[in-house]
This record gives C-alpha cells, structure tokens and sequence, in this order.
C-alpha cells in the first residue's frame, strides 16, 4: 500500500495534526537536550555563557524546525528526497570552495547567523534519498547487482567529499548509515558479507601504507589510532586526551562528584570538554547514575523510533523512520565509545547535547521527518 | 506509482524482521556501552578517582627555617636574616618592558640577572613569579612597595638566608651553606625534595655539613588546586614544617676572635681546649675567609684568590692538616720508656751532638752537644740524643701504642670537616703500606716525633690535655643539638702512673719556668696562671749539601715554604690545669721563637676572658705586648658585627 491508497480522511489535517504529534518522543528529545543544557551551564562554570545559552536558543530553533516538518505531509518530503540529497551534495562542493578552515578541516559554511556543516545535512538527505529509491524501486531488484551499485554511489559520492575535508568521523558515519538503510531495504546477506570481508581487506592495507608514499591516511589520524590501541604509550602527548577522558569517567563513580564539582572538567584536563567529551563532564559530575539515565533516554529514542516504523506500513515512512534511528544511533554510539576508550577519537558529537549548531538543527529536522512520517501514516 | 498488496506485505514484512534485527544490535551494543560504563565508573572508579586527585593536587613544599649555631655563652654564629628580592608577574605586569624600565629607575637592576629573568619569563608559564633582582635592601624594598601602583605585577619577597655575623672568625668550624648542586643530592640515596626547591640552600662544609640534617629541620607542605596548565587555583590546606633544631658549640667567641685576631695572617692553628671536660673553648686556622660570600654565591675571581694563596686559607688546618709534631712528640716517647722501665728520671744520658745508630749518624739539634742529661734537663733543653738513646730501649711499638692512648693517630669526630687521622706509625704500618721492612733509624726519627709520625694541632691539644690530666679527655665542640646535651667527656683513667705523668710535668714546666728551657723567653710571670708547655720544631726537609755550600745554614736563609713549622704545646695552670693549648706556625721557624709567644697569649686570654694584667708577663716584654694588645682591641672593634652596626 502507497501513500496515494490512503484516503486522505484517514490522515489527520490541520490542527488537528498537532494531537497526532509522538508527544513521547517530543519529551525525550527535550530531556536529552535539558541534560546538554545543565551540562554546559556547568562546564562553563555555572555560566549561561558563551554555551548554555546559544545552545538554547537553538534547540528553540530546532525544535520549532522539528514543528514545522512534521506538519507538512511526508509525501512531500519524499518528492523532496532527491532535491535534499541534491543540495546537500552541492553544499558539500561549495565547502570545498568556501569554507572556513577549522581545527585542521574545512567543515564549515558561514551563514551569518550559523555557521553550517554540509556533512551534517547529508547523514540525513542521504537516509531521505535511499527511502525513497527503495521505496521507488520493486522489491524483486533489491539484491540485484545493478541496482545495488546505484545506493553504494550515492552513497560514495559524498562520503569522498567528506573525506577530502578531512573529517573521517563523518565519512565513517556516512558510510555506516548508508550501509545499513540497504541492509534494512532488503538487500541480500552475501553483499555486506562480502563488503565487511572486504573492509577488513582495505583496513589491513590502509596499515600497510603507513609510511610509504601512497600513506592513504593523514599522519595525525594514524598517531589517533595508535593512541587508541595503547593510550598508556604517550600518556603526556597524543593518549593525554583519551587518558584524561578516562579519568574523569571513572572518578565519577556511582553517584558522581556533584554537580559543577567535577574537577577534571573544571580544570581543564579534559579535553573539548563542551563538544565531543561531553559525556565525560556528565559521568564525572553524576557518575554511572547520570551516564546510564542519558544512556537510556537515548535507547528510548531509538525504542519509539523502531516501534513507530514497524506500526507504519508505508514503505518509504519506515525506511525513514528506521534509517534516522540508526543515524542517531551512530552519532551517540561512536561518541560514546569514543569518550570511554573503545574507539578512536574521530570527532563525532553526542547527539542533543554537545555544543553545536548544524549537528541540533539536522538532528531536529530529521526528527520533524519521524514526526511527519508518523503524524501522516496509514491507517 | 501503484504497487500489489502482496509486494507491500513482503515489504513491510521485510523491513519489520531487519529492523527488529538490526534493533537488536542497536540495544546490544548500548548494552555494551553500559557495561563499559559501568566498568570505568564502579569497578575502576577509587583508581581514577586517585588519578584525579593526583591531577588536581599539587604538593608545594614550604622550606624549614634552618637551625642556628651559638657559641657556648648564647651569641650567635650562624643565624639566618631577611633576604629580600623582588620578583615579576609577567601577565600580571602586562608591558614587562615597561614595568622594568619604571623599576630599573627605583632599584639598581643587575644587567646579567635582568637578561638571565627576561628569557625565564619567556620559558615560564606567565603566572609564574619571576626573580629579577636578589638580595635588594630594605630601602630599595620600600621604594618598590611605595611605588607599587606604577609597578603592576611586580612583587617584593622575603626570604630566610644564611648569614655568619663573624665573618672568619668561625669559617673553617661551622662552614658556611650554598646552593644545592647535583653532587649535594647525588649523596643521597632519596634526597629530601626539599632540596628541589630553588633557592634551596645546604650545608657545604665544616658543621652546617656535617649537622646538615639536623640543621635542615623538616619541610611543611601546603596542598593547592592546579589546573591543566599549573595555575594554582586555590590553597587547599597547609601543614606547617618542623624548624632545624638550633646547635650549641663548646666554642667562645671571644676567645676565637682573639685567636684570629693574634694569628692575622700568619698560616697558623690554635686549639684551645677544656682539660677537664674535652670543651673545644677555640680552634682557629688562620688565614681565614668569609663564609658569607660563599652563601651569596662567589665571585671566580675572589674564589681563585682563595684557592691559590699559598698560605691556604680553605684548609682548616686545626683538624685536617697533620704536621710532624717534632719535639712535642718527647713526651710520648718518655713516658713509653717510664712505663716500660727502662729509664728512671735521674739516669742521665751523654750528648755529645750526635749518635750513631745503625752505620747512620743522627744529630741533635745541638751541634756541640748537651753533655749529661736526665730526663727534666733533657725535654726543657730538647736533648735529640736522649730520645734517640730511650727510644733504642724502649722500642717503636710501645712508643706508637703511648701515642695512640694519649689521644694521637686517631680522628676524633668533632663534627667538623675532613677530620684526619695524623700517623702513628710502626713495624705492621710500614710493612704493609710502605712494603718494606722497619728499621732501627726509623725508630730514631721517630723518638723526637720526624720521619713517619704525623699529628694535627687537635690532636696535639688532645695529648697535652691528658698529659694534664692522666685522664681520657676527648675534644667536644658541639654542646647541644636541639635540646639534647652531648655527652660529657674526660672521665676515665688512662692508667699512666701518675708519678710518671708527674715527671713529665714537672719537665714541661721547666720548659717554660726554667731559665735553661726552650720557652722560657713566653714564660709567664703570675704564679695563679703558669703554664706547662713544650717547643717543636717540625722540618719539613732537610738543608741539603748544595745549600750548606752556599752559606744556607740557617733556616731564615730558606724560602718561606722550605722552612720549619713551629711548633707549641701547653696547658695552664700549672697546678690546676684548665686549657690545654696547641699551636702550629707554618714555616715558622723554631717552636720556642714562633709558637710558644702566641701560646702564651692566647693562653692568658683564655684564662682571664679577656685582655691579661701586663704583669703577667715578663717585664721587658711588657711595653711590646701592651701595643700588640692596642692593636688588637682595634682589629677586634673593626670585626665585631655588634661594634659596627652600633657605627
């Protein structure tokens, strides 16, 4: 059954659409972005300022944005599917261009007012552009090698650019998400057997290049995976961070140091305390109560998300629904194996909460797609 | 586009088993996260909460006021004064060059501390205080403060430093601090971290070495908050250190500036010692140095003067330096020879100038000859040929075992530096440190205190003391450490007999008393305080052939460092003995010329605490001595730290 089956009487309109809102989800996402606001406020050293309060302003923005998705029907934003994936792609051309330099990468577009992030943007018209080819695309050509091929390009493509910026955290979650919106299309078991077989392949040689002239990556990004792999090696240089991190972590304990009592965060051992370490300010001020309470308002998010997919027959609303759940599965998955010592530093936010514009604005819009997918289902 | 109920069936059934598989994983490996979590934080948490306490807290170390050291009578030797220095903030002051040109206007800046400050400042972290001026006055102190709103970030400091009011009088005793080097704490198998902070200062020599840890006390700590950079952040508690425990000594300082005074420049030691209790009243080595210049840091220059002066002034020559005691050994080898037997006090023995011994004739110093001796005519006379004839009867090793229970060939832990041993020798020393044999002319030497036997001033001191006294006196020169007492010493028999040791006596008497005795020109007249001593004349070579054929016959006639050391011993008073003196004049000349004058007087001294009645001394001498006494009281008003500040 398509959209175009349903009688438009059963869906609501208007207003009325507003009753139909997943409220629950409308209350998690605001818990886990109060969280990101206490934190920051606290990391700041009990300040407003220069985090707390831009964030909140955002998360205003973003949660209007999320509003205003969901209103309009998700038939609309399926058409919209390609143009998405379209502009994103160009803005991810334009920052090669125009964008402005930062810790070492060019992410960025000025926008006056924001400062924007192409990548961001197209974790999620990438899950909007892949919905919709499957949705477009007879379920019998799933596993067919054509037609397989076509996704690994659109997925590709962008995932290149991003590499070139560098921003390897990006890359990886692209690929990831891409990967798994085929997996959840239907595409056969053999490919991603063989795509992961081959993954290991390409990590082996990715090592064997080291030092000799066809390195296939940055000298800083090989030193990360080192420190990584042994921490203790250079506990004072590069594994400062990772140790550090762990430090703070693990003196939280079970209840934590108290609010604004953290004193690795407080003093400055930990590292991008407000952005990518984050948790770690969190774990350390509320120990393992405050970590596993953000851990599970996340798991919720992706609990809704998979039961509103599964409620949803439509077959683009679902992969939607599913592909921006494991999106956002990525985004707190890496980042939080990435603070406690399981993966290497890379550079990916922890969702709602780090400091961050492009990152809330995408993920609330992307929650607007859930809304709207959900407000318009079948019924 | 249209699509058949049964593809949308298949679609949703599809997506429904993937997305609850790949649901699954999802929660597994939140799951994981969780463990992980919970790993870090509950099972690893006292170790991380250890490790960030350690990131937090630094020690900081407060120094200890180092101990100070008095003399018997409470003045102060070693003390410790305000020091202050004047240090920069550098982020506090904001234009650093202009902040230090403001201050160079205020305050004389030294042009290599300033440049050694400027690139620190560039180093360190820009909180970090700066020293750019050191032991700056009081007055420059108060301009900074007065002037402190033009100075921002510039701060004046007070420390504790190391002084030495009098100056040389005590340089070669307690020695003097200094910066701690790499060898300081290379000593030490866990050096106090006390010793890392800059400025830090130790003992070098003498007592404030050896009393190092005593005199150190014990460091206090406070606890700070520092941030990832070090910036202290807060005090978090303090506990204060415990002071170095303050030292008495046995020695008088007035007695030990007169002493300094009396040898001025000569290349000379004094020891003055208590005979009944070992009390060390003075131990002076002369030429002396300032120790204070070493705490400031000396000059290249200033220390190569020291260094290279022939009279060396570094050497502290009442303990570390042994001499052959030359005649003041006699009484060793007589009392050997009382005590064996082989001689009795009215055998007299024929100087005919010389004696062969052994195919080898040994002179006495008497060309011409004594004639016959008994045992008081030959110690007041310094018959050689007497000894020579005892000590073929009595032999080396009783001889070399009387020196040894009269205090000699031992070193005596006094506290201070280098200490030595001197020499006693006999048949097993030569055998085993020279490798040949011993033979009969060694023993000869050996009986007028020549050859192999080598004493310290102190050592002399500690004979003559118990030649006094028949007692086991042992020297002393620290008194108290803290509040604890040293123990007293001097109480045991040595088990001589006493009427030997009264033979001996009444011969050292005669000595000075005697109008035939080699001292008998330093004798001295009022009968309370006469005094009981011995001439020595110590060569340090022989006149050789060659020189004797040039007309060099007398020691005046040699180059100062080729002549002989002069050599005294005395203790005083005769009846009631109660210092025990030995004197040693490098390159004197004769004993009774140089040494036995300068024994006299700081004996007098000593006995009366201050400047004698001239009719202590002989008449004749009296107008000489009444202008050395002048000029002295003048060098003592000059030297007295108290006399100058009242200046």
């Amino acid at each position: 059954m398509s959209y175009l089956e349903y009688t438009v009487k059963t869906v609501p309109s208007g207003w009325r659409k507003i009753l139909f809102i997943n409220w629950p989800l409308v209350i998690l996402l605001t818990a886990i972005a109060g969280v990101g606001l206490l934190m920051l406020y606290s990391v700041a050293g009990g300040s407003m300022t220069p985090w707390a309060e831009p964030q909140m302003k955002r998360y205003a923005l973003g949660l209007t944005v999320m509003f205003i998705v969901a209103m309009v029907p998700i038939w609309f934003w399926r058409n919209m599917s390609v143009m998405a994936y379209l502009v994103a792609l160009a803005l991810l051309v334009a920052v090669e261009f125009f964008g402005t330099v930062g810790m070492g990468a060019q992410r960025w577009i000025n926008l006056g007012f924001m400062r924007l992030q192409p990548s961001e943007l197209m974790k999620i018209a990438m899950v909007m552009i892949l919905a919709a080819y499957y949705d477009w695309l007879p379920i019998k050509k799933t596993s067919h090698p054509f037609w397989v091929l076509v996704p690994v390009f659109i997925i590709l493509l962008p995932t290149f650019l991003v590499l070139t910026q560098p921003d390897l955290g990006t890359a990886i979650l692209l690929v990831a998400g891409g990967g798994l919106m085929m997996f959840l299309a239907g595409v056969h078991w053999a490919y991603f057997a063989t795509v992961i077989a081959a993954g290991i392949g390409g990590i082996y040689t990715v090592f064997l290049s080291r030092g000799t002239d066809w390195q296939l990556l940055k000298d800083y990004q090989f030193r990360r995976i080192d420190t990584f792999l042994d921490p203790s090696s250079d506990p004072l240089g590069a594994g400062y961070h990772i140790t550090q991190a762990k430090i703070a972590m693990g003196s939280g304990g079970w209840t934590g140091r108290g609010f604004m009592q953290g004193t690795q965060s407080r003093l400055n051992f930990l590292p991008e305390k407000h952005t990518d370490f984050i948790f770690n300010t969190l774990a350390e001020e509320f120990g393992f109560i405050g970590g596993i309470s953000l851990l599970l308002l996340y798991v919720l998010i992706l609990v809704f998300c998979i039961v509103s997919a599964l409620q949803n027959r439509d077959r683009y609303s679902s992969l939607l629904i599913l592909g921006i759940g494991v999106t956002f599965f990525l985004f707190f998955a890496v980042n939080m194996s990435m603070v406690m010592g399981l993966a290497p530093v890379v550079g990916v936010p922890l969702p709602l909460v780090s400091y961050g514009g492009s990152a809330m604005l995408v993920l609330m819009l992307a929650f607007g797609l859930v809304q709207s997918a959900h407000i318009h289902r079948p019924r | 586009m249209r699509r058949a109920p049964k593809d949308t069936a298949e679609s949703v059934r599809k997506i429904s088993r993937r997305g609850l598989f790949l649901g699954g994983v999802q929660l597994a490996f939140a799951g994981a996260l969780g463990l992980r979590m919970q790993h870090l934080q509950v099972d690893q948490a006292d170790e991380f909460r250890l490790l960030a306490e350690e990131n937090r807290i630094n020690i900081r170390l407060i120094p200890p006021t180092r101990g100070q050291i008095f003399d018997r009578n409470g003045v102060i030797i070693a003390g410790n004064e305000p020091s202050y220095r004047i240090t920069i903030v550098k982020e506090d002051a904001g234009n650093v060059d202009e902040v230090i040109a403001r201050l160079s206007a205020l305050v004389e800046l030294d042009e290599d501390e300033l440049n050694r400050a400027l690139t620190e400042m560039q180093r360190s972290a820009p909180f970090l205080p700066v020293t750019v001026a050191e032991r700056v006055t009081w007055d420059d102190i108060s301009r900074v403060a007065v002037n402190a709103p033009a100075l921002p970030g510039v701060t004046p400091e007070v420390g504790l430093s190391r002084i030495y009011p009098r100056r040389g009088d005590f340089a070669h005793v307690v020695g003097y601090v200094g910066p701690v080097s790499e060898r300081d704490l290379a000593r030490y198998e866990t050096p106090d971290p006390v010793l890392r902070i800059p400025r830090f200062q130790i003992g070098k020599v003498g007592i404030e070495a050896r009393h190092e840890e005593v005199l150190r006390g014990r460091a206090g700590a406070k606890r700070v908050e520092v941030n990832a950079v070090g910036r202290v952040m807060r005090e978090l508690d303090r506990r204060e250190g415990i002071p170095g425990a303050d030292m008495q000594l046995t020695v008088d300082t007035k007695l030990q500036s007169y002493i300094q005074a009396r040898l001025g420049e000569e290349s000379a030691s004094v020891v003055v010692m208590d005979v009944n209790n070992g009390d060390l009243l003075g131990i002076a080595s002369s030429p002396s140095y300032d120790p204070n210049k070493f705490v400031r840091g000396i000059s290249v220059a200033d220390f190569g003067e020291l260094r290279d002066n022939d009279h060396r002034p570094l050497a502290s020559k009442t303990v570390q330096d042994a001499y052959p005691p030359g005649s003041t050994f006699k009484m060793v080898t007589v009392l050997a020879a009382l005590d064996a037997g082989v001689v009795a006090p009215d055998e007299t023995v024929w100087c005919p100038g010389h004696m062969e011994v052994g195919g080898r004739r040994f002179h006495c110093w008497k060309r011409a000859g004594h004639g016959h001796m008994n045992l008081e005519q030959s110690l007041r006379e310094s018959c050689d040929v007497y000894y020579y004839d005892l000590a073929l009867k009595v032999g080396i090793e009783r001889i070399a075992e009387t020196a040894r229970r009269l205090g000699l060939g031992q070193a005596f832990g006094i506290g201070m530096s280098a200490v030595t041993e001197g020499l006693v020798p006999n048949m097993d020393w030569k055998q085993r440190e020279r490798g040949s044999s011993w033979v009969i002319g060694d023993t000869v030497n050996a009986s007028i205190g020549q050859g192999f036997v080598l004493s310290s001033p102190l050592q002399l001191a500690v004979m003559t003391a118990r030649l006094a006294t028949g007692k086991e006196v042992t020297p002393r020169l620290v008194r108290r450490i803290g509040d604890t007492e040293t123990a007293e010493t001097g109480g045991a028999e040595l088990g001589f007999n006493e009427n030997h040791l009264r033979q001996i006596r009444r011969a050292m008497y005669a000595v000075t008393n005697n109008r035939r005795g080699t001292a008998y020109g330093s004798r001295i007249i009022d009968e309370t305080v006469r005094m009981a001593g011995k001439t020595g004349t110590s060569q340090v070579r022989n006149i050789t052939a060659a020189e004797r054929a040039r007309g060099v016959t007398r020691n005046e006639d040699l180059p100062w460092n080729r002549r002989d050391h002069a050599l005294f011993v005395n203790y005083a008073p005769y009846e009631a003995p109660k210092i025990a003196v030995s004197v040693v004049v490098e390159h004197g000349g004769g004993g009774s010329a140089a040494a036995a004058p300068i024994a006299r007087d700081v004996t007098l001294q000593a006995l009366f605490g201050q400047d004698p009645p001239l009719d202590a001394y002989p008449s004749k001498d009296r107008e000489r001595i009444r202008s050395q006494q002048e000029r002295l009281q003048q060098v003592l008003r000059e030297n007295d730290p108290d006399g100058r500040s009242r200046a």
